[in-house]
């Protein structure tokens, strides 16, 4: 069983235009870079976007907006990008805010089966207009559903031939939930080994939730607050 | 009267030994630099870690670790990291003892907005209404009134709200108050300020019990 894809280019073959896709990240943390490049390369459009966040100007999903080819952004905060912010008031871009937690977890049903879940978070607010809300135990849950999507593009660490993975620190955050969430889920990893050279005992995403997989060109991994304190 | 600090500083008076704690940006990350000493308190970070420490030296930062602020951090001994949906697994399963947050404005219903202005750009609310939903003990960090002079400790929120009833204590530059069945109870004074003063800038019930303590800082 061979998942391994050549590239970036061969990995999005079947994405067209006006699909939705999902994509891993936090931030500028673990985003899949170089699928994101070869969508800006191959000029789709219309698409709908399920990302935490919508990148900065000038790289992740930021590439994408510049291009115009994201019709509508599914997230939690998009807080950081002038570009955004232009096509949202401009009435170009369509957004969709969801609670962080719910997203996450939207995502996960959709890769895992479950249609439909209770969660507390937005009971009372906006979020839950227009949704069922039922009490459980004496507390109000509003029912979210799950999100699926034409693809799936999530970044690892480490990766072999059967799709599976290993992140490294905090990169984990959307894509492993995101992982199988795609009729077809993409994989980008930093390094790409044979399978056998992983240690079972610590893959993170089995290889069953990956249909194609392959080792990025190159991984600028962008920092977007860089925070430090003095040597001492 | 508190500045930032201060309000941070009474805040840490709140930790318990053991606690795993959810601190949101701006005042709240600055509790992290009082915790009574000898207190072993954990904190999570919701895009995945638990155990979260110092920014890092510089040069050493690394872009596959950062805090919910995007901000370069660094994890301490006996950390360890996790996916999203686990995170929140962890908020919304009350695993996390405390969650502190900044707020626009707090009801005395314990309602609580912090995520919209209608008319400005709206960022997201990010992780705050799965926290304020779920957690056991919710802390509002802010100022008593806004920047026009208004008082943000209402009879019902204005804004869009961010979560019901959820808010537990709230501490400003002026108090410390708890929200109670009956409205805002008045639990402490900032040093130097008066009752009176306290009570012209809470604009939702405020409910004075006998003599208030001057908070010790």
């Amino acid at each position: 069983m061979n998942k391994v894809v050549k590239n970036a280019e061969e990995a999005i073959q079947g994405l067209e235009d006006n699909m939705t896709i999902i994509l891993g990240g936090f931030g500028l943390c673990g985003i899949p870079e170089n699928s994101i490049a070869a969508l800006v390369k191959k000029g789709v459009k219309g698409l709908t976007c399920i990302s935490n966040n919508a990148g900065v100007d000038g790289f992740g999903l930021g590439l994408l907006l510049e291009k115009h080819q994201i019709k509508k952004m599914i997230s939690s905060y998009v807080g950081e990008n002038a570009e955004f912010e232009r096509q949202l008031l401009s009435g170009e871009l369509e957004v969709e805010l969801i609670p962080q937690g719910t997203l996450a977890e939207r995502c996960r049903a959709g890769a895992a089966g479950i249609p439909a879940f209770f969660t507390p978070a937005g009971y009372a607010t906006e979020v839950a207009e227009g949704k069922e809300v039922r009490e459980f135990h004496g507390k109000m849950y509003v029912m979210e559903h799950w999100l699926k999507a034409d693809f799936a593009i999530i970044k690892a660490w480490k990766g072999d031939t059967h799709g599976n993975l290993i992140f490294r620190k905090t990169t984990r955050n959307f894509n492993i939930p995101m992982a199988g969430a795609g009729k077809i889920t993409i994989a980008e990893v930093e390094e790409l080994v044979p399978a056998g050279e992983l240690d079972p005992d610590q893959i993170h995403t089995p290889g069953i939730f990956v249909k194609r997989i392959f080792q990025g060109e190159k991984f600028e991994k962008r920092i977007e607050q860089r925070t430090v304190r003095a040597k001492l | 009267m508190l500045d930032k600090n201060g309000i941070a500083k009474r805040i840490a008076q709140e930790l318990k030994d053991g606690y795993y704690v959810n601190l949101g940006i701006g005042i709240p990350t600055l509790v992290a630099n009082y915790i009574p000493e000898g207190m072993d308190i954990t904190f999570q970070s919701e895009n995945g870690m638990l155990g979260m420490g110092s920014f890092p030296i510089d040069g050493e930062e690394d872009a596959d670790l950062i805090n919910a602020g995007k901000q370069t951090v660094t994890i301490l001994e006996g950390g360890s990291y996790f996916d999203s949906a686990t995170s929140f697994a962890m908020i919304r399963g009350e695993h996390v003892d405390l969650t502190v947050l900044g707020a626009m404005e707090v009801s005395e219903t314990g309602d609580i907005a912090n995520w919209k202005i209608p008319g400005k750009m709206v960022k997201g609310m990010g992780g705050a209404m799965d926290l304020v939903a779920s957690a056991k003990n919710i802390i509002v960090a802010m100022q008593h009134v806004n920047k026009a002079g208004e008082s943000k400790l209402l009879p019902t929120c204005s804004l869009p709200l961010t979560g019901v009833g959820c808010v537990k204590r709230i501490v400003t530059e002026l108090a410390v108050l708890d929200v109670t069945e009956n409205g805002f109870k008045l639990i402490e004074r900032a040093p130097g300020v008066s009752v009176e003063e306290i009570q012209k800038a809470t604009e939702g019930k405020l409910i004075v019990d006998g003599e208030i303590p001057e908070m010790k800082i």
